[in-house]
């Protein structure tokens, strides 16, 4: 008798990692590992904004602001929208390989699906969760922003969640000319919802783990640890974009008003 | 079964031609199980990339079940001209829906054009995969490389496995 295991999945632990730190993490765990991983990072240490792989910074930011605030701004491997991250955002992240979940097929819509269903479990008895268009929202209002990466045999679906937000932050982004569909008009205020009003904090990531632990056989890493893990070199396309860059996007938002 | 039978007296009533050749001739595609079209005369990768071989260039792109399942596309990274590709490694990427999805080489060779039409309008790779969607022109290196790749029949067979496995 063949007695099927489930596959093994390793669970790091950070708090309060730098998001450039956990985006440089993640794209080397993807290319360079073999094993699957759930990040969950409890907070960043400073504001930061985040913009996917083709993100221009002088048609998603106010440049001005960003520039005078200092706020570093990143550009990520996977492809999605801008976010401001901060000490209260919650990052979970999870990479695959693509056989070690079968149900799913390796583009974005399946892998998409196949998180809003885990989710679904974290966030049952929660009113209103679910996952819409590509966002996580409570009703209408999104407090889950997602991303992807998908490479030859392996995937990362990557989240930061809303749990609270400064309104004055939101105000360095904006709004993107390309939104999804239910956000109608509505600006940042009156589209995202904190997720703190929904589920406690430490509740949230318990049953994340616990979710993720119904389709994998969970092992703590330490992030001491990792270089056994990932050998070798490989692709950083993760960046920090310079003063230089930003000052141009600046310069080329000015041209063309 | 229906499904497949359907498929089958449809491409049959619309006279597919199988010859990609003749230019003043739609160019022909069979019907996949999932409505995606695959072309003739062309030889496809098990990552769903495409080649056209004419003579000493090889044209590159995705297939129509590849832009299917990927969604959207927003933007597409290619590499430079002059520099190289290899078999079965990455050479760009596109972005769709929320995700970056590596486009991998299926040939060897040094990149003597790249399609920058896609810059301004990346949706061409989901309007004209085979065609106006094409991504870069290569000159290869190991013309053998060809021969382990997939003709039209069998990529389809390959493509209708894949998702009914899932």
């Amino acid at each position: 008798m063949s007695i099927s295991r489930a596959p093994l999945m390793n669970l790091v632990r950070l708090k309060g990692t730098p998001i450039l730190e956990q985006l440089h993490l993640e794209e080397r765990l993807l290319r360079a590992s073999t094993d699957n991983w759930c990040i969950v990072n409890d907070g960043t240490n400073v504001p930061t904004i985040v913009m996917g792989m083709s993100g221009k910074p002088s048609q998603l930011l106010e440049v001005g602001p960003v520039i005078k605030d200092r706020i570093p701004v990143i550009k990520r491997f996977t492809g999605g929208g801008t976010v401001i991250v901060d000490k209260s955002t919650l990052f979970v992240s999870l990479i695959c390989n693509k056989d070690d979940v079968p149900s799913v097929q390796p583009y974005p819509r399946s892998v998409m699906a196949w998180s809003g269903s885990l989710y679904g479990e974290v966030f049952e008895g929660v009113d209103g969760f679910q996952l819409r268009e590509n966002d996580y929202v409570f009703g209408d209002r999104k407090f889950g922003g997602n991303a992807q990466s998908i490479i030859r045999n392996r995937w990362i679906h990557h989240t930061s969640f809303l749990w609270d937000y400064n309104v004055r932050n939101m105000a360095y982004l904006k709004l993107p000319s390309k939104v999804p569909q239910y956000r109608l008009e509505r600006d940042h205020t009156e589209f995202v919802c904190r997720m703190k009003d929904y589920i406690e904090r430490s509740d949230f990531v318990e049953k994340t783990v616990k979710a993720v632990g119904n389709q994998f056989a969970m092992k703590e890493v330490n992030l001491e640890d990792i270089d056994s893990y990932a050998k070798g070199e490989h692709v950083k396309s993760t960046r920090l974009l310079t003063m230089e860059e930003l000052q141009e996007a600046m310069a080329s938002t000015a041209q063309s008003a | 079964m229906a499904l497949r039978m359907w498929a089958s007296s449809t491409a049959n009533a619309l006279k597919l031609s199988s010859s990609a050749s003749k230019s003043h001739l739609l160019p022909a595609f069979s019907i996949s199980r999932c409505f995606s079209s695959v072309l003739e005369g062309l030889k496809y990768a098990n990552s769903h990339e495409w080649v056209k071989h004419e003579g000493s260039v090889a044209t590159i792109g995705i297939s129509d079940h590849a832009q299917d399942h990927l969604g959207e596309v927003v933007f597409v990274e290619l590499p430079e001209e002059k520099s190289s590709v290899s078999k079965e490694k990455n050479f760009g990427a596109v972005e769709s829906v929320k995700a970056t999805s590596e486009i991998i080489s299926p040939i060897s060779g040094e990149v003597i054009e790249v399609n920058t039409k896609l810059a301004d309008s990346p949706g061409l790779i989901n309007s004209s995969p085979y065609e106006e969607g094409w991504m870069i022109k290569v000159k290869p290196n190991n013309p053998a490389e060809l021969e382990s790749l997939m003709g039209p029949k069998e990529y389809t067979k390959f493509c209708e496995e894949e998702d009914a496995a899932h």
